[in-house]
């Protein structure tokens, strides 16, 4: 229970809890890190392992069916209205999947708050995508759908060069900021009678975009990249999007997780350099684990770059039964 | 990051907490923005039939497109970022492409997810997109008592229309569909309502569905007498006339004899004044 709610407080914007006091760790766990730090043929198996991999970048597979899946969705969008096939009409804020009524949780929200009036097709829409996306996760929807997430994505590869050569720094913010963003759009939404955040969302710009034709919207697509590839790393995603931190509520208690294994651990740190949030990952640091097999909070998008990266596969898709969720 | 008490504030902590700040703002702000063009009423647009009065519109409308999809002849039209709030709000530009209600069954209401194009109507006539104006009646081919001949806009428009004698089901472009009239009528004689009318009229309403029948004219032309005291013929429009904009669109005159308002009375049939 302590687990769940710390994942809802790192969600909304709270640092991670701090190291765990000797007194609170389970002596399985201290025998663990026992185990590990004596059995030195391991580490320095994973050691050639990894310099192996420094210089041979092995593809990320996940990262690549990921794009694929995303890709794939949003072409279906595209191909529905542009070659009449009507499988996928509409776009992510609200759309008919072979006629069944789906609607984006954040965007129903700003329309229900705004204009004070739920019609019973936004309803059904929204309580589809509301069990879908509990399903498979929440925030899977940030890493595996959503369109400015994979150019985001493409705007970290090319903000990380910059920063090996020293061009730019990443300039981090108070993650608590996105909370408040959350409650000041709902709240516009809610006085102004104008569904505000619909007008900068790079979520609805880009998937009208590529259905319906370019705009000057993009522009504003543009900047928001502009800025993460020369100030912040992912900033729109990790500090802002009222979309992600939606989805992330959703997924608190979804059956789908990455969960953590400290058994086989090494505290390498890969699975942190390549997180989109790597608060989550904060189990993972030598010496904070609280348990054996730790299920990573609600904010993880479930992109599994940690399960790619890890040199000893301690981090795994889980799918989990409603008996152990809580 | 917010209470730092009376202890030492660690300097870097503080630069985040303030560049935070500044991010907040410069975020919030931009999205303000989006007030400016609509409090500022930038864009008088025509909405698509069953649109709410303009300021539900905006709150409802989930910016989704689905009525731009349905729309056989492509009249429906997404907003750019330069309308704010109106950003991915569907409108038509009559001129360009107007609603000829080819559909039937007014098929963007029906996709509309959230009752932004309400629910409640079922017929063409129902709906209350705005009213035709003749705003230059000087310029009227009827009124200068000229016929009409050819392609109505010309070999390049692209625009298209349903005409039931030539296909019942599918719009054609308007440029196909030459005319030669005597006398220019083609605002009534295009007009959505009237050819309703008319097939009432003779007892042929769309299925056999009285319902389908609208109660009212919407455009007729009627004679007036000018300076030298002769009789012209002029577009006059009529309590019919829900501002689907065809009599806009197909006004072989430039630039046009008739415009759609779209401020007027839109929405007001159905939904109480909030």
């Amino acid at each position: 229970m302590s687990q769940l709610l710390d994942s809802v407080a790192e969600l909304l914007g709270r640092e991670p809890r701090k190291k765990p006091q000797p007194d609170e760790i389970m002596p399985e766990i201290v025998a663990i890190h026992r185990d590990k730090h004596e059995d030195k043929s391991r580490i320095e198996k994973i050691r050639i392992e990894m310099a192996h991999k420094a210089q041979h970048a092995a593809p990320e597979k996940l990262r690549r069916k990921r794009w694929a899946v995303l890709i794939l969705v949003n072409l279906l969008f595209v191909l529905s209205f542009q070659l009449d096939i009507q499988m996928l009409e509409g776009a992510l804020t609200a759309s008919r999947f072979v006629g069944f009524h789906m609607a984006d949780l954040n965007s129903a929200l700003q329309v229900m708050l705004a204009y004070k009036h739920v019609v019973i097709n936004l309803v059904i829409g929204t309580a589809t995508v509301f069990i879908g996306w509990w399903l498979l996760g929440g925030r899977t929807f940030c890493s595996w759908v959503c369109p400015y997430h994979l150019l985001a994505e493409w705007a970290e590869i090319v903000h990380q060069k910059l920063a090996r050569k020293r061009l730019v720094k990443d300039h981090p913010f108070d993650r608590r900021a996105r909370t408040w963003f959350w409650l000041i759009f709902a709240m516009l939404a809610l006085v102004s009678g104008y569904t505000v955040f619909e007008t900068i969302s790079p979520t609805g710009i880009l998937s009208r975009a590529l259905i319906y034709g370019p705009g000057l919207a993009l522009l504003w697509v543009l900047l928001l990249l502009l800025f993460e590839i020369f100030y912040s790393r992912r900033a729109w995603c990790r500090y802002a999007c009222p979309i992600g931190l939606t989805y992330g509520v959703v997924g608190v208690l979804s059956p789908i997780k990455v969960q953590y294994h400290l058994e086989s651990c090494f505290h390498e740190g890969e699975c942190r350099k390549v997180c989109l949030v790597p608060h989550v990952l904060n189990t993972v640091i030598k010496g904070r684990a609280r348990g054996i097999d730790v299920d990573i909070g609600a904010d993880c998008t479930r992109c599994g770059r940690c399960v790619d990266a890890c040199p000893t596969s301690s981090l795994t898709f889980r799918f989990k039964g409603l008996g152990d969720l809580l | 990051m917010a209470v730092q008490g009376k202890r030492a504030v660690n300097p870097q902590a503080r630069r985040k907490f303030l560049r935070t700040l500044v991010m907040g703002a410069g975020l919030l702000g931009t999205a303000l923005l989006g007030f400016i063009p609509v409090l500022g009423r930038w864009a008088q647009r025509l909405r698509p039939p069953g649109a709410l009065q303009e300021k539900q519109f905006l709150a409802a409308c989930i910016k989704c497109g689905q009525c731009v999809q349905v729309c056989p002849v492509a009249a429906i039209k997404l907003a750019d970022l330069d309308e704010g709030f109106g950003v991915g709000v569907p409108y038509i530009d009559a001129r360009a492409q107007a609603c000829d209600f080819s559909c039937d069954g007014l098929q963007c209401v029906l996709a509309c997810p959230t009752g932004a194009l309400t629910h409640e109507l079922n017929y063409s006539h129902e709906t209350d997109m705005g009213i035709a104006q003749v705003v230059s009646p000087a310029t009227c081919l009827a009124v200068q008592g000229r016929g009409f001949r050819g392609q109505a806009r010309g070999a390049d428009f692209a625009g298209m229309l349903r005409y039931d004698a030539v296909d019942r089901w599918h719009p054609i472009p308007v440029r196909d569909h030459p005319y030669d009239l005597e006398l220019c009528d083609l605002c009534v004689r295009q007009c959505p309502i009237e050819i309703r009318i008319a097939q009432c009229v003779a007892g042929a309403p769309p299925s056999g569905d009285e319902r389908q029948c609208p109660p009212q004219h919407a455009i007729e032309l009627q004679p007036v007498v000018d300076e030298s005291g002769v009789i012209r013929m002029q577009p006059v429009i009529l309590d019919g006339c829900v501002g689907c904009g065809v009599c806009a669109m197909i006004c072989p005159v430039e630039p046009t004899v008739i415009v759609i308002d779209s401020s007027e009375s839109r929405g007001a049939a159905y939904e109480p004044v909030a």
